[in-house]
């Protein structure tokens, strides 16, 4: 009697499918997830990064340094980005503004032409060990390429023309943990902020409530604000959890100051949040927040730099991902923790963030429903 | 009564959904220490207005009051005079009970809240079960903690939307009593409700259907007001015969009491005629009656017509 019917089965499939295409933002994430992912993973993501922005300290430019140079710029790793002292060298890559810093010192032509191997310094922001590795294997024979041709009798087999001395620094041994742990603060905070804030506002709209709330003299501002403040402590302590980690077990480096540290921390906490409540204001449904979370997550790793390096995405990545908060968090995480960074050399990240904020506050505020209609 | 203040007054109210027009005109007064009845068919645009009146939605037009405020931009005032009780429960689940009543307590900023609490559980008889999660309770319990959580910060309006639904009889009694008990201390009351019984307790009903407000006054007024002459029928085999007796001149509504069948018409002279016939060929027996207020209700249903629908 209670076999298996075809026509039961054929009619829960058939509500399925109904169900779901009546669920408009579940549908359209069901396209657009898999299509994103293949605009990131096939487009976007590039772990050889070329035209990496490349300062040049000229101590002597004559015409072999010259010519250097723009064999560099052949080679399609590096952009020259310009000529400067030594001073401002060290504060572009401080400020994460360049990649390299290549210094021809004194003497450089004489040197070579004499055959005594004048030493190049290249400095290399190593902080992500995977953005350099590409650049700095050119380097190596750029060298021979360019010199022997004009300096025929002068190479002696065995001898390289330039002395090139690679300088990694922040991270002379190229350890992954400390590109990967920082960037994990940043991640977490992000999965954890937005999801939990998202949920919490639309689980109270899928219980009915809501309304409750709403015939309260409650206001938006207040039902906002109070929401939030459970879900800044826990991305503290998490910070707290992961920067222990960090110390104690990964060996991490903090060069910078704790205190600007979780300044920039709650600052990113607040982009979060503010996004994961616009985000609740959205979504219709538990569901519908999740679906939201992840379509900004995956973005959020692949294209900030956290998994992949920045620059190596192409132009249109590179605008995508400096929309999104985690990109600039990242600069600023590794800038304090790595390259000690103080308050002031971290401008250049923190206004994206606090535009980030203000634009989603606006979007969240717009959109949550004071009353239900 | 007729001397106390209009506690609702509102006048044309009007609220579209997208291209749905829910409430149409709506035109309302209540006074003070009122327990006023709103009754329709699901979908009739109760709940839509319940919420215009407590400031949840605000009206597409029309102008009107609520306590001496104005529906339209005093809606933050009059919510804190205002206790509204939600169709579905809507305390959390998840917290318990004493945590509830304090949670709402805080949101009106409840003066003395501590003692108010305690004395809200304690009349609820519910003192020893503070520590108890409110999604645990029954359906009559959580419905005496959601009227006593509206009830904390001494409302002057109570709107209570559909109060009683899926409550046992013996519960809604009570609760029924209780709401007796607040209208005498000068509290009004605004309930919908789809139970009949519940509707003669109120002092005065307003009938809205698709919208529009169809009849309101008194029961006896309401009633009244349809000019419906009704018989009842009793005997044997009536199971079958609804759908014959329908078709008759003078019947315009047959509806099944227990045992018996009421029939209504308007044409009280045609349906005395067509009954008393009908009655004779298959040996029933027809008396006059009084229309109840369901025999009303179920006439202002079938008269009006769902917009939505496209039909009756």
């Amino acid at each position: 009697m209670n076999g298996f019917s075809l026509s039961r089965w054929f009619g829960i499939m058939l509500k399925e499918f109904i169900q779901l295409r009546r669920d408009r933002l579940t549908f359209g994430m069901i396209v657009g997830i898999p299509i994103m992912q293949l605009m990131l993973f096939g487009f976007a993501i590039n772990s050889d990064p070329r035209h990496l922005p490349t300062a040049v300290v000229m101590a002597d430019p004559g015409p072999f340094a010259r010519a250097y140079v723009a064999a560099m710029r052949n080679s399609d790793y590096f952009r020259i980005v310009g000529t400067v002292d030594a001073r401002d060298a060290d504060s572009l890559l401080d400020r994460s503004q360049v990649q390299f810093v290549v210094t021809f010192p004194p003497g450089f032509h004489r040197d070579l032409v004499r055959g005594k191997s004048p030493v190049l310094l290249v400095e290399a922001d190593a902080t992500d060990p995977m953005a350099t590795g590409g650049a700095i294997s050119v380097l190596n024979h750029l060298g021979a390429e360019v010199f022997a041709p004009d300096l025929p009798g002068v190479q002696r087999p065995g001898m390289a023309a330039v002395d090139l001395r690679v300088h990694r620094r922040y991270n002379p041994e190229g350890i992954t943990a400390y590109n990967v742990v920082p960037g994990l603060l940043g991640v977490i905070l992000t999965m954890t902020m937005v999801l939990m804030t998202g949920l919490a506002m639309t689980r109270e709209r899928e219980r009915g409530t809501f309304e409750n709330l709403l015939a309260t003299p409650a206001t938006p501002v207040e039902v906002m604000t109070g929401k939030i403040v459970p879900y800044i402590v826990i991305g503290l302590v998490q910070v707290t959890l992961i920067l222990l980690a960090a110390r104690w077990i990964f060996q991490v480096p903090m060069h910078g100051s704790l205190l600007v540290l979780y300044a920039v921390v709650l600052l990113f906490i607040v982009a979060n949040l503010a996004l994961g409540i616009t985000f609740s204001s959205i979504a219709r449904n538990q569901l519908q927040a999740m679906q939201l979370t992840f379509f900004f997550f995956l973005p959020s790793m692949l294209l900030s730099g956290f998994m992949f390096p920045f620059r190596g995405m192409p132009e249109w990545a590179q605008v995508v991902g400096n929309a999104l908060p985690l990109t600039h968090f990242l600069v600023l995480v590794r800038g304090i923790m790595l390259k000690g960074n103080d308050m002031g050399m971290l401008w250049d990240q923190v206004w994206p963030l606090l535009l980030f904020i203000a634009v989603v506050l606006v979007v969240g505020l717009k959109t949550f429903r004071r009353t239900l209609d | 009564m007729t001397a106390a203040p209009l506690v609702i007054d509102v006048e044309g109210i009007n609220k579209h959904f997208g291209d749905k027009h829910v409430v149409k005109d709506l035109s309302l007064q209540v006074r003070q220490g009122e327990i006023f009845g709103f009754l329709g068919p699901n979908g009739s645009g109760k709940t839509t207005s319940i919420r215009m009146l407590c400031g949840l939605l605000t009206p597409d037009s029309g102008r009107g009051s609520c306590l001496g405020l104005d529906v339209l931009t005093e809606s933050a005032a009059i919510k804190r005079q205002v206790g509204y009780m939600t169709q579905k429960f809507s305390l959390w689940d998840d917290l318990t009970i004493g945590e509830n009543l304090d949670f709402v307590a805080r949101m009106f900023g409840v003066a003395q809240r501590r003692e108010v609490v305690a004395r809200t559980l304690d009349e609820l008889g519910l003192g020893g079960r503070r520590d108890q999660l409110a999604g645990t309770l029954s359906g009559g319990w959580k419905q005496r903690l959601a009227l006593a959580a509206c009830l904390q910060h001494k409302p002057r309006l109570l709107l209570l939307d559909e109060p009683t639904a899926g409550v046992d009889p013996k519960a809604r009694r009570d609760f029924w009593e209780e709401i007796h008990r607040l209208s005498a201390a000068g509290i009004t009351v605004l309930v919908s409700t789809h139970y009949m019984d519940e509707a003669e307790r109120c002092h005065r009903l307003a009938y809205i259907a698709y919208g529009a407000l169809m009849a309101s006054g008194t029961a006896h007024e309401v009633v009244a007001a349809q000019q419906l002459s009704t018989w009842s029928l009793s005997g044997p085999h009536l199971q079958g015969l609804a759908q014959t007796l329908g078709d008759l001149p003078g019947v315009d509504l047959v509806a099944s009491f227990g045992a018996t069948l009421h029939v209504s018409g308007k044409d009280a002279a045609a349906l005395e005629a067509s009954l008393k016939d009908f009655a004779r060929r298959k040996g029933l027996t027809a008396t006059a009656v009084a229309a109840s207020l369901e025999d009303a209700f179920i006439y202002l249903m079938q008269n009006s017509q769902d917009p939505f629908a496209g039909g009756k």
